[in-house]
This record gives structure tokens, sequence and C-alpha cells, in this order.
């Protein structure tokens, strides 16, 4: 756990007084400078790509995607391979919802995220008993579960053919969701500006300073008395909701959901999104995810010869 | 389910009766009647394999026994889980150091206050605000020298330094018994004085239990030496007396084997 680069100015070895260790320590929740880059390059991107908006949405609810992997995976040690599970879960409660009367955004929003929740938590009292390689199966087997469910209810879903006729109200009936994805991109930047605030404010707290724990040695976690499955179980339902606060938010911009929220190209990409931008840091989210979606859109335009 | 029994206030704070624990034909904890007091300083040696460490996982509910009563305080805590057990102030170190080792050395000790002080769970307020755990850790890092490396990552320190945050560790959790398995084990002789002049300084109220090999350091401890062989006591008593035993002579050097009548 690196001490983020504090240098005492020019004192020679010996003990740190102790009020400056203490404050070192006690200061790493502080907000950097650094900290307000993405968010710039994010308001700045909104005015220098107009035309690209509808892609910066997904990136930024992708982003917020890669953020709850990175709360499970990077902090808690979870390893899963079926958070497309919970993407998908809001993906399909915000659209099932816009599809059949109720378009309105927010409440379709807190909808995907409590229904992504709800299945978090009931798979994570099962999964969670687990570790390691078994604990990874099942999550694999969650998704798949869930993939087939979608799969077979098509007369609600829309199966293979994926959900059909989504309406997506005006936020607060004042904002459009107009077709240059100007609503959609900010709507998204919004959410995701919130959710990241809850995230950092929830890795910093001693729950999430015990997660840290709970990743480097369980076993001594069990021994100074933490309640490791409570926390693990705590941790496993936030990160769903936000996962399927993500998906939600991808159905509503682009108004439409499919069975590939799901699948396993899902949970794999988003992993892979993470480990390139960093795990464990909640910045590598917003590092490894445009990357790799910008690298994507640009290859896609390349003709093949 | 526990049970209070009116002399809890000055009774052993730590006890087995009849403790027993097997694996199947193997025997490794035999009829144990063990009793620690409040304040104690007592040391549990015996050869390898004697079940030492077993016992140990036995008191703190890791493992669960095959027969007989562990009471903490005077109260039943055999059927209690781990979590449970701990939660009665019985606290142990391991054998290998089992840190977080990547994270600062304050930050491990933190991790444990937090626990016993209920503030773990906190899922909003962020760490640093929680003045008060921080500053008794760190105060904890004073007293055991560690001060310096407060905020080193654990696996930049010296192995012996090492063994000594996990003291650290156990203390930030306030405990009312401390069991230390081995607490010089692995650490270079240079290094174990740093150890003993700790544990010769851990406050007087903590009854402590340590499992050793090295004799200078059990012998320079304990004032009650429990020898364990083949998962029964032995011989229990003061350090002289148990220096002069001929069947504790026996067991060390091999003059005879163990186990038969020649007990």
């Amino acid at each position: 756990m690196a001490t983020e680069g504090l240098v005492r100015p020019g004192i020679a070895a010996g003990p740190p007084p102790a009020q400056w260790a203490i404050d070192a320590f006690a200061g790493r929740h502080r907000y950097r400078l650094l900290e307000a880059l993405p968010w710039a390059a994010a308001i700045a991107a909104y005015f220098l790509f107009p035309s690209y908006l509808p892609l910066g949405a997904q990136i930024l609810a992708t982003i917020l995607f890669a953020l709850s992997a990175d709360l499970v995976l990077g902090y808690a040690g979870i390893v899963t391979l079926g958070h497309a599970a919970f993407f998908g879960t809001g993906a399909y409660t915000a659209g099932i919802l816009a599809a059949n009367g109720w378009g309105e955004p927010i409440s379709g929003l807190f909808a995907g995220a409590a229904m992504a929740a709800l299945i978090g938590f009931v798979s994570g009292c099962i999964v969670l008993r687990t570790t390691g390689l078994t604990l990874l199966m099942q999550t694999l087997v969650v998704a798949t579960l869930l993939y087939e469910a979608a799969n077979k209810a098509s007369w609600i879903t829309g199966g293979d053919d994926g959900l059909q006729g989504m309406e997506v109200w005006p936020i607060f009936d004042q904002f459009r969701f107009d077709m240059f994805g100007r609503t959609g991109y900010l709507y998204c930047l919004i959410v995701l500006f919130l959710c990241w605030y809850l995230a950092r404010r929830i890795v910093h707290s001693p729950f999430g300073r015990s997660l840290t724990g709970i990743r480097e040695n369980v076993r001594r976690m069990h021994a100074i008395g933490a309640p490791v499955r409570r926390r693990r179980l705590i941790i496993y339902t936030i990160s769903a909701a936000f996962a399927g606060t993500a998906g939600a938010l991808i159905a509503q911009t682009t108004q439409f959901v499919g069975l590939s929220f799901l699948n396993l190209e899902r949970s794999g990409g988003v992993l892979i999104m993470l480990i390139i931008g960093g795990v464990g840091r909640l910045y590598g989210a917003f590092i490894g995810v445009p990357l790799y979606m910008i690298a994507q859109n640009r290859f896609s335009e390349i003709e093949p010869v | 389910m526990s049970v209070e029994t009116p002399a809890a206030v000055n009774g052993p704070v730590l006890e087995t009766r009849g403790l027993c624990k097997s694996f199947g034909a193997l025997t490794v904890a035999d009829q144990i009647d063990f009793s620690l007091e409040r304040g104690a300083r007592q040391a549990l040696i015996g050869p390898n394999g004697a079940g030492k460490t077993t016992f140990i996982e036995l008191v703190t509910g890791g493992l669960p026994p095959s027969a007989g009563h562990i009471l903490i305080d005077g109260a039943y805590v055999t059927e209690l889980p781990q979590a449970a057990r701990f939660q009665r102030e019985l606290v142990r170190t391991f054998q290998i150091n089992a840190l977080f080792r990547r994270l600062t050395t304050l930050e491990n000790v933190t991790l444990a206050v937090a626990e016993r002080d209920g503030v773990a769970g906190d899922l909003l307020r962020p760490s640093g605000r929680h003045n008060r755990v921080i500053e008794e850790a760190f105060a904890l890092l004073e007293t055991l020298g560690l001060a310096e490396d407060a905020l080193r990552p654990v696996n930049a320190l010296a192995y012996g330094r090492q063994r000594l945050v996990e003291i650290a560790v156990a203390l930030g959790l306030s405990p009312k018994v401390l069991l230390l398995d081995e607490p010089a084990a692995g650490v270079p002789s240079g290094e174990s004085g740093l150890i003993v002049a700790v544990i010769e300084r851990l406050p007087t109220d903590i009854a402590v239990l340590i499992i050793e090999h090295d004799m200078d350091l059990v012998f320079r401890f304990a004032r009650r030496i429990t020898v364990l062989v083949q998962g029964h006591i032995l011989v229990e008593g003061p350090p002289e007396v148990i220096a002069a035993d001929p069947q504790v002579r026996q067991v060390y050097l091999g003059e005879r084997p163990h186990g038969r009548e020649a007990r």
C-alpha cells in the first residue's frame, strides 16, 4: 500500500514525530487536485467532440460498471466472472419498465439498481460461502442462469431479438433524450459522478479499509474478530447496485437491451478494461475503459482488407 | 450457551476440563485439565508434535474438541464459534506471521483497534476521521518501539520486527488473555532480545500464555510452566521445579521413550 509519495522535507533519519505520521495516515482520504482531471476531461469532451457523444455516454456508463467491478475485485479480492448478471439485470429492469409504459428515467434507474442489488444479495448469500476457483465458477453459473432466463422469457425480454419499444421520457420532464446524445451524455456523467463519490467514501471508510484487510489476509481478519462474510456480502450487494445502475444507464441512453448485456463477454470485457487501467485504485476504471473502448471504436472503423 | 459461575471473578481466566481431541485413531489432546490465572505469566512447552498449537486451536475455537470443556472467565464457551470467543477477549498470535504484508504497520494495528472499537463497520465516515483509533494504534507502536516503521509496509521490515507487529496487532484488541504461539520463532538470535524485552513489558493485567521452544525465553519470562507431551500434561509448576524434574529431562533428551510406563 503506497504511502502516496509523501516526503519529509530534509530531516535526518529517525522516528517521525507522532503527529506527522498520524496526519499523513489520516489524510489519505483528502481530495487531491489530480482527481479533478477525469471530470475536467469529460466536460471538455462534451464541447470538443459533439459528434461522439453517444459513444461518450457508453464510455461513462461502462466506467461505472468497471468501478463496480473494482469494488469487489480490487478492494475485497472477490474474483468474479459473472458481474454482467447485475449489469444485465439493471438494464432489463429499466428497459422493461420503459417498454411497458413507465419511461421515467430516474425512477427507472433506481429500479434497475434495486433489482440488481437484490440479485446481488441473494446470489451473494450462496456464492460467497466459497472462495477461489469455486467462487469463480459459481459467479459464472449465476450469470448463465440469468442469461437463459432472459432468453426463455422472450415474451417480456424480447429474447434473442432484444427488447423492443423502449420509450424513455424526458428527465424531470425537461431534458429530452435527443438524437445527438447530449442529454444522454450529461445524464451518464452526473450519475457516474455521484456513484464515484459514493464509492470513494466507502473505500476510505473503516469498512473499506477492512475490505483491504480481507483481501490481504482473511485468516488474520477472522482472528481480529471481523465479520468477514457479512462485510463481503455488503460490498458485493453495493457493487451489484452500481453495476445495475450502469446497465440501466446504457439501456436508457441507447433505448435498447439485448442478451449480450448478460453474457460472458460482457463480464470478461469489464475485467479486462479494469485490469488495463489498474485494479484496486478506483481510478483504474477511468483509464482502462476509455482506452479500450476508444481503441475498439477506432479499429472497428478500419475497413478489413 | 454460557453459564456464569459465582466464582468467575476470582477463578482462572482461562480453563479447560478434560479437553480431548482425536483425528480418528490419532489422539492429539488427551484429557487436558489446564488453567490460567488472571495476570499469569505461563509457558507451554513440549517436544515437537506434542500438541501445543493444537491446544491453542482448540481453545480459540479454530478446532472443535472431541470432548471436554473450555471456560473463559468461568463461562462455558465450548460450543461458541471463533468470533464469539474472541469477543470474550481471548486473542492469539500466529507461529508464522499472519499480517497484512502489503499494508503499513500503522494500518495493520489500526485495523485491529478499529474492530475492537466497533467502528470498523462504518461505511461512510473516512477512516482518517477516527482520530482516537489511529492515535491509539500509533501509541501501541511506540510502546513496542515500532514508531519509526509506522508508515512502512510490513514486508519491508526485518522479520524480528514483523514478529513485534504481530504482537502489536494482538495488543490492539485489548485482550484479557493473550496466547503467543512461538513469538520468537524464525527470529535470528540477534533480534530475539527485542521480542523478550517486549514480552516482559506486557501489561500486568493481561494473562499471557506463551508456547516456546527457546528455553532462555521461557525461563526468563514464565512464573509457571506446563509441559505437554503427546497431547497430555506431563507436569506443571514453577520454573525451578520443572528444570529439575527428571521426567522433563527424559522427554527432551530422550533417555527413555515417552508414553511408556516410565512415567
